[in-house]
């Protein structure tokens, strides 16, 4: 929570004004008994009369009413100073999950981080909230108290003073106790969060084995462990309530016992021992609100940790800022590895070779051999165990990840189209594109009849995930997405694997033909799409098992003899 | 999704407590206790401050007789507390487990149509955040509108008892607070629920950015992401400062009201006590005392209940967020007298088969296909041409607008959607795996699998060497993005391989596994196809020469249909897209 603080950093002035009229309108109400004390003081001494009577109750009223402005004023900076902490709070988170590696995202998963962006947040706000609200009001009214009880007699100040410890010995514990089964059961939330949004994902699949029954077992154990959890705390905390309540009474009784002695002594009046007795009631009632509030701020504490956990990871990606220069050999590979967490085998294993501007490359390889890895680690995607991937004469470490974003342009394999119009979506690849430069991506992608298909063209709407577009239809419009970037590298991670063969050699064909002649790179498992490549990297089980042009691996390579002749029948007239 | 009214909501919510109603009584019960509690103390109190008189000896053995029965009903009253405390615990969190439960069971049988139209991240917002702000307006609801009312009732009570005259001036005024938190309450309802709205819909923004955040960060597009975040931020954050500020209008408010209250208990007390009781009431300023200290007490609820208005307006909101979903139009039912299709033979056909996403855009017109039990069908034609849109009236997650489709004979809207899914299996380009491990994956269709059935599927399907290189085998869990989506595919191929359903379909099945791989896995299917009819989409034609039937279809009609050497030798569509896959 603490580490949370700077966000109020802009509502400064709001984050003290609030506690502030607050602790005006506490002084105020303290008033109170003083003034009931003073009337009940002139009528047991027979002074009383009916115009001074008037008078201190109009002061009452008085007292009321300025306490209401201050009360007004104190809601509205506090609602402020809250409502503009969680935004700002909100912006980092967000712009801290961008900031991630891809491993880190891989780690976390997307459901976790949608609920520490929405429900966690939503819980610190409202503690955030109460606290400039409240915590500064309850302490004041409680030592307020004892102060005023201290005033009209010692002893009995030192009665307040012991209930007031013992009071917090017992708020404190119960939260201490609490924040960690809270965590557990925001923990249980994210379980979830994680199941509702599995389902939905995964519907045709779940229905197709008709897994509906199943999943709602599996989803009602993880309710029920939620509201196991949450019940468990909800003990713990339901104690705060009676506690506090018996803990005070105790102290009137001892109060009015030792007030009972001063007075035969002589030494307290009734109307004293009257008062006293209010600031004692007054600190009730004070508690019993805070009660239901420590609740919330307990949560909201439980609920701060795990944001801070995200806001505290470290980039898992270390970052450059050199700058492109110009050297012959573009892009070279130096015995490269790279091992994802956890996996006793290497994804990639001493991977040398070398590129050079404008060239063609085909990696090609079995299911897992490595292909995606391969090009993952060029964009700074992950970072390699062993050796170095150069760009430019440079480790690609050593530029900003911007930039090489900036160069490269990729078309991932599963294509993924955002909510919004295509216009919006082909933008991404250049946010000042004109319709001219996006319908030439279009036209080089292939997808012009995609758009033409639609009645409001570049204009029509994209669901979210692209719902209402066909696998191969979002295939050419991604490419065309990366293509509007007009970058130097141009990555098609099996991008094509929906299109017809036709089809994707029109694409391949439009690509060479580009003005501004990208350095591509293709990963595919078909010979047909990378036979014209400058050079191909054939990989198995993470290994390069050979490189060189079509026909040079065709002659001297087995594996890529065995996946050509996968596709084309040897000695037939197809190949 | 339709939007309920506020008193349709409330007449909902009361609904799902029903079940609860033994626990309900037994939290007003003891409610009523720690009230009573709570009212007696300052009594016995007030008494000892009037044992304390000017020039007399205190009587402390008087004294002590009070101090016990204090002691007494302050240990009942706490118990009392917490039980009431920890019984509305129980019965808000199990409110709440029931609407979750509710909801998702009510996921599972919405038509595919409402799950493909709205975006995850709003629907998952409202079973999660929305129904937590409802749990916590509605504990907030129990714990503090019954003692509320009980105090209100009791203590006006009491005051009664010591002063009626007092008390009367009390209960005209108090209503005030009641009117004035009336009328905040209604005019913040139409603002929570848009800060509600706007919030489900930065859930979604969320879920769309940070769930494909590997493409966002591939086209450096983070900072326009994040100032598209800022903007809906900027709006969420507008609309709860005024929910927020609006509704904590009501406290201040009512705690004014309060004081006047308060005033007027001491005005009209101390008057009588001057004025030396010209009523016929006994009087004392230990009776004032109490009654001041009542006067605390009943005004207090009335600020609370107020407070629990504005926290139950925002509850309503979103408690009506959820019941949208809950409320929507599930999938038809299946027929009463529905059959259960077993021993599939598996001739399948169309009979004028109509078919559209949206009412404005045809798609399938008057489709016929005619497949006979054990015949491999393949679907080819150009993207978008309506091949997905077939398997989804196969497996009826979509129905036809008119026509039929036949199984065995039998319309299908007249057989249960699980035996009809049961009798198909199905791989789909789009892979879709759960979270759990690899063999719960494979066993998916067949749960009670045992590890060898399992290995032995992952074997057929050429996963097994892939499967043995993860860190845990058999026992890795899968992550999101962990697996490449070749190696999905052949988990997605190895999970039908397990069940051997008599019909399959194969959309895409092979598209991103390399094709030596691929090769082995067709031998594979052949076997599989062997007597199981088979809708095959494939853009690979030669895993279409084979074939009994091609349907070529473009454009949501079958334009051709035959065999490959009958096709070939029309030299029409077929001939034209099978000859464009050499044309390098």
């Amino acid at each position: 929570m603490r580490k949370l603080l700077k966000y109020l950093k802009h509502y400064k002035v709001q984050a003290v004004l609030a506690p502030l009229f607050k602790l005006l309108e506490a002084s105020f109400e303290l008033i109170v008994p003083l003034v009931v004390s003073a009337i009940i003081n002139q009528i047991d001494t027979g002074e009383g009369s009916t115009s001074y009577v008037i008078y201190a109750c109009l002061i009452l009223v008085a007292l009321g009413l300025v306490g209401l402005v201050s009360a007004v004023a104190a809601q509205y900076f506090a609602a402020k100073a809250a409502v503009g902490f969680s935004k700002e709070l909100r912006h980092d988170l967000f712009k801290k999950m961008q900031s991630l590696s891809y491993s880190d995202i891989d780690k976390l998963g997307t459901g976790k981080m949608i609920t520490r962006m929405t429900s966690d947040v939503n819980q610190v706000q409202s503690g955030v909230n109460m606290v400039l609200r409240l915590f500064m009001r309850s302490p004041f009214i409680v030592f307020g108290a004892m102060i005023m009880a201290f005033t009209i007699s010692s002893l009995a100040g030192g009665i307040f003073a012991a209930a007031i410890a013992v009071l917090c010995i017992v708020v404190f514990g119960i939260m201490l106790i609490s924040i960690p089964l809270y965590k557990k059961v925001q923990g249980n939330l994210d379980n979830v969060t994680v199941a509702t949004r599995e389902t939905l994902a995964g519907a045709r699949v779940l229905r197709a084995f008709c897994k509906e029954d199943d999943e709602i077992d599996k989803y009602n154990a993880k309710n029920a462990e939620l509201t196991k959890s949450q019940l468990f705390v909800g003990k713990i905390s339901a104690l705060m309530n009676p506690l506090t309540f018996a803990i005070i009474n105790v102290a009137i009784i001892i109060l009015l016992y030792v007030g009972a002695i001063k007075f035969e002594a002589g030494v307290l009046n009734r109307g004293q021992v009257v008062a006293l007795y209010n600031y004692m009631s007054q600190i009730l009632i004070e508690l019993i609100k805070l009660a239901n509030l420590i609740i919330t701020v307990t949560k909201s504490f439980a609920c701060a940790g795990r944001i801070s956990e995200i806001l505290d990871m470290n980039p898992s990606l270390k970052n450059g800022i050199k700058t492109l220069a110009d050297n012959a050999n573009f892009i070279e590979y130096r015995n490269v590895t790279v091992n994802y967490s956890d996996s006793p085998l290497n994804a990639l294993e001493n991977v040398n070779f070398s590129v050079k501007r404008g060239e063609t490359v085909g990696i090609i390889g079995g299911t897992g051999a490595g292909k995606t890895t391969l090009v993952n680690v060029l964009p700074h995607f992950y970072d390699v165990n062993g050796g170095e991937v150069i760009l430019d004469g440079i480790n690609v470490n050593a530029y900003g990840d911007e930039q090489l974003r900036e160069i490269c342009g990729v078309v991932p394999q599963r294509a993924v189209l955002f909510e919004g119009t295509i216009r919006d979506n082909l933008r991404w690849g250049n946010e000042n594109a004109t319709d001219d430069d996006i319908m030439s991506a279009v036209n080089a992608a292939q997808a012009a009849d995609v758009i033409n298909a639609k009645s409001n063209g570049l204009d029509e709407i994209v669901e979210q995930g692209g719902k209402n577009f066909s696998g191969g239809q979002r295939q050419r419009l991604t490419i065309a997405r990366a293509l509007v970037k007009k970058p130097q590298i141009l990555i098609l991670d099996d991008s094509a694997s929906a299109l017809d063969y036709a089809t994707d050699a029109k694409l391949r064909q439009s690509i060479k033909n580009l003005e501004y002649k990208p350095t591509v790179f293709i990963v595919s498992q078909r010979t047909s799409s990378i036979r014209h490549a400058d050079k191909i990297i054939v990989l198995d089980g993470g290994k390069m098992v050979g490189a060189g042009t079509h026909d040079e691996l065709l002659k001297n390579n087995e594996v890529y003899r065995e996946i050509h002749f996968s596709q084309f029948e040897k000695g037939g007239g197809n190949g | 999704m339709a939007k309920p009214s506020q008193k349709l909501i409330l007449k909902r919510v009361l609904k799902q407590l029903k079940p609860y109603g033994f626990l309900l009584a037994a939290t007003i019960f003891f409610a009523l206790i720690s009230v009573a509690g709570a009212l007696i103390v300052p009594i016995f109190f007030g008494q000892v401050i009037d044992l304390l008189i000017d020039g007399a000896a205190v009587d402390f053995s008087k004294i002590f007789e009070k101090f016990i029965a204090i002691g007494a009903t302050l240990a009942v009253t706490c118990l009392a507390q917490w039980l009431m405390n920890a019984i509305n615990n129980k019965i808000t969190y199990n409110v709440v487990r029931d609407i979750r439960e509710e909801a998702f069971s009510k996921i599972q049988v919405l038509p595919l149509k409402f799950i493909d139209a709205h975006s995850y991240g709003d629907i998952v917002g409202r079973n999660v955040a929305d129904v937590d702000q409802f749990a916590d307006g509605l504990l907030m609801g129990f714990t503090q509108l019954f003692t509320g009312i009980l105090t209100i009732v009791g203590t006006l009570g009491i005051m009664i008892a010591i002063n009626w005259v007092i008390a009367l001036i009390v209960f005209v005024i108090t209503p005030l607070s009641l009117f004035v938190a009336k009328f905040i309450a209604t005019r913040t309802y139409s603002l929570f629920r848009k800060a509600s709205e706007i919030r489900g819909e930065q859930t979604a923004f969320i879920d769309e950015m940070i769930g494909n955040l590997k493409v966002v960060k591939a086209f450096n597009r983070e900072d326009e992401n994040l100032e598209k975040f800022d903007g809906i931020n900027e709006r969420l954050t507008k609309a709860s400062l005024k929910s927020i500020f609006y509704s904590s209008l009501t406290n201040p408010c009512t705690r004014f009201v309060n004081a006047v209250v308060y005033a007027a208990v001491a005005l009209s007390g101390a008057l009588m006590l001057v004025w030396s009781t010209p009523l016929p009431v006994v009087f004392s300023v230990g009776m004032l005392t109490s009654l001041l200290s009542y006067a605390n007490q009943y005004t207090k609820p009335f600020n609370e209940i107020s407070g629990v208005i504005t926290e139950l307006q925002n509850a309503v909101a979103c408690a009506g967020r959820i019941y949208e979903v809950i409320d929507e139009e599930p999938q038809k039912p299946d027929n009463e007298n529905a059959l259960t299709l077993e021993n599939v033979k598996g001739d399948i056909s169309f009979e004028g088969v109509y078919f559209s996403y949206t009412q404005d855009r045809k798609l399938i017109e008057n489709l016929n296909i005619s497949a006979r039990a054990g015949q491999r069908i393949a679907i080819v034609g150009p993207t978008g041409c309506g091949k997905t849109t077939l398997i989804n009236l196969l497996m009826r997650f979509y129905d036809p607008d008119s026509g039929n489709i036949y199984v065995d004979g039998n319309d299908i809207m007249d057989v249960t959607r699980k035996s009809l899914r049961k009798n198909y299996g199905m791989v789909l380009q789009e892979t879709w795996l759960k979270s759990g491990t690899v063999s719960e994956n494979i066993a998916m269709g067949n749960p009670s699998a045992s590890r060898e059935e399992i290995e032995a599927a992952a074997r057929a399907a050429h996963a097994h060497n892939f499967i043995m290189q993860l860190p845990y085998g058999y026992d890795t869990v899968i992550s999101e993005d962990g697996l490449s989506q070749g190696q999905k595919q052949l988990l997605c191929i190895a999970r039908i391989m397990l069940c051997l359903p008599p019909m399959l379909i194969l959309d895409e099945a092979t598209s991103s596994i390399d094709t030596r791989t691929e090769k082995k896995i067709q031998n594979a299917f052949s076997k599989l196809m062997n007597g199981r009819t088979s809708f095959i989409v494939a853009h690979r034609l030669s895993t279409i020469k084979e074939a009994d039937l091609i349907l070529v279809m473009n454009n949501g009609n079958i334009i051709e249909q035959g065999t490959h050497d009958e096709l070939l030798a029309k030299d029409g569509f077929y001939s034209k897209l099978y000859n464009s896959q050499f044309a390098i």
